[in-house]
């Protein structure tokens, strides 16, 4: 039997909606929780003391530090790499069997579990460079990490600009090169900055991969070098929430809502940067 | 005088296929050539030789020479971004690049490093005067050249190519998408141009070539089937095929 085309049109419309629902309340709920939880421990003072008895007391002023180098510290290594290797596979290369190689190894990258990154820098950097528990190994290890994610975003990116624009460019007299700067990558930038904040969120959330590498030291001071082993907030939050001791519980939370709230600016503050930079490209 | 552009048995195959066989064309000086001819004639294939832009396709291979004032294009020393700015071209879908309208044209100087501001404001003004579009722009040159009407881009990127100063000018059937004043107004522009560069005019429309070239060459399926004076070529084409086409019965 044939079910009548207008019922099924208000049937879908509703399954869609729930659904839709169902999603969107979880992430509020989740993100509602946790600010909820943690948001009224977030004070200054939390946020601008050094951590005592273990982070138990005190404030996250050393971990917040510590994230913000090892961070900065992977976007640096991994934006460059990543985006020059989209670059090189989408402008300077015909599609042969090493792109695809390149392109099957960056996708395979993207789906190994952190962890194996985590031995992976622990062993490498951490051991056989002799860069010991640092800001420097956790660095490099989330820049790997992230590479993946950079490359396959920027080269989508850049394959959406349009092929007319590099026809004009190059009509005009441009090199390769001044094509791909002035044309294509303004063009490309949206999905390349998306690429760069999706890396810095999972980056900061990550666990695994940085107690392997930047170890679990709870500095008492602001870290002054990458040779320094820091906490980022994640892991102080793993390692607090796992103690189950009451006493730590609320810091946990403080720490988890700052951190929810850090990648929520970062998003706000990196798409504004990017719109006001495009304003002259349209 | 030489031609300007000069076509020695010159041939284009892309993938195995012969797009232009043996083709024998001067360009002269400050004239405005036509070229017509059906789809599929090689026309847009051979302007695109002239400003090597055909090295975009891979599998595009030559035979034979083409010159430009004197240099063979296809010379493995030639510095091709120079090529471009001499032979500077005007595609069929008007194509602004997404920034302002004065941007647009600043894009090419640009290049060659000019940075002043005052001969940048200049060049702006001579080419959208050139162009036929300053009066309709001047109050929003930093406008986006995206956010004007078909006919205006068209003639912004007219004006754009003219920034480079070229010495011809190779229009891929500028008009195809424009309506009827848009058109005359390109067509004004390069009577006036022609005192200055030369024009190679690639046309769907034959009306257009009769009205607006000095000279007229004819392409069918990959060969130049005659050239002449477009009063002659359209009154008395040496060749069969040139007259069933001009006279609407294929094509």
């Amino acid at each position: 039997m044939r079910l009548p085309p207008r019922f099924v049109h208000v049937a879908m419309l509703g399954a869609l909606w729930t659904v839709t629902l169902v999603a969107v309340a979880a992430l509020i709920g989740i993100v509602g929780w946790v600010l909820a939880k943690g948001l009224p421990s977030v004070t200054p003072g939390f946020l601008f003391s050094m951590p005592q008895a273990s982070g138990a007391e005190g404030g996250i002023a050393s971990v917040i530090a510590g994230t913000l180098f090892i961070i900065l510290g992977a976007v640096a290594i991994a934006t460059p790499l990543g985006v020059g290797t989209a670059i090189y596979l989408v402008e300077y290369t015909r599609e042969s069997w090493v792109t695809r190689v390149i392109r099957y190894g960056a996708d395979c990258l993207a789906g190994i579990p952190s962890i194996i990154f985590g031995l992976f820098g622990y062993v490498f950097f951490v051991i056989t460079l002799g860069f010991r528990w640092s800001i420097l190994s956790g660095s490099l290890t989330l820049a790997l990490m992230s590479l993946p994610t950079i490359i396959r975003t920027a080269e989508v990116a850049l394959r959406s600009v349009p092929q007319g624009y590099r026809e004009v460019s190059y009509a005009l007299g441009s090199t390769r090169w001044q094509m791909v700067w002035r044309v294509v990558l303004p063009g490309a930038l949206p999905g390349i900055v998306t690429g760069i904040v999706l890396a810095i969120g999972r980056s900061m959330s990550e666990t695994a991969a940085v107690i392997f590498t930047a170890g679990t030291v709870l500095p008492d001071g602001i870290p002054h070098s990458l040779g320094a082993s820091s906490r980022t907030l994640a892991v102080h939050f793993y390692l607090l929430a796992t103690e189950g001791d009451p006493e730590t519980q609320h810091t946990a939370f403080a720490t988890a809502a700052f951190l929810v709230l850090a990648i929520l600016v970062i998003n706000v503050s990196a798409y504004t940067a990017m719109h006001r930079f495009l304003a002259r490209f349209r | 005088m030489t031609p300007i552009v000069e076509a020695r048995q010159f041939g284009v195959q892309i993938g195995g296929n012969a797009v232009l066989r043996e083709v024998n064309l001067g360009v002269r000086r400050n004239e405005i050539l036509g070229i017509i001819g059906p789809a599929g004639s090689g026309k847009t294939t051979f302007l695109r030789c002239i400003n090597r832009l055909g090295d975009l396709e891979p599998s595009l291979s030559t035979t034979g020479t083409l010159s430009l004032d004197g240099t063979d294009v296809f010379s493995p020393g030639t510095d091709v971004a120079a090529l471009r700015r001499r032979a500077g071209m005007v595609f069929a879908v008007p194509n602004p690049l997404p920034r302002s309208i004065y941007e647009n044209i600043a894009f090419g100087p640009r290049l060659m490093g000019t940075r002043s501001r005052d001969r940048l404001d200049e060049i702006v003004e001579r080419t959208l005067r050139a162009s036929v579009l300053w009066d309709e722009v001047k109050d929003r040159l930093h406008t986006s050249g995206l956010k004007l009407s078909g006919g205006q881009q068209q003639r912004l990127c007219l004006a754009r190519t003219l920034a480079l100063e070229p010495q011809v000018l190779l229009l891929d059937e500028p008009c195809s998408g424009l309506d009827p004043i848009s058109t005359a107004k390109i067509e004004e522009a390069m009577q006036e141009l022609k005192k200055q560069l030369t024009v190679v005019l690639v046309t769907n429309n034959v009306k257009q070539a009769a009205r607006a070239s000095d000279r007229t060459a004819f392409f069918l399926m990959g060969e130049m089937v005659e050239v002449g004076d477009t009063g002659d070529l359209f009154t008395h084409p040496r060749d069969k095929r040139t007259n069933d086409y001009i006279s609407g019965r294929f094509g």
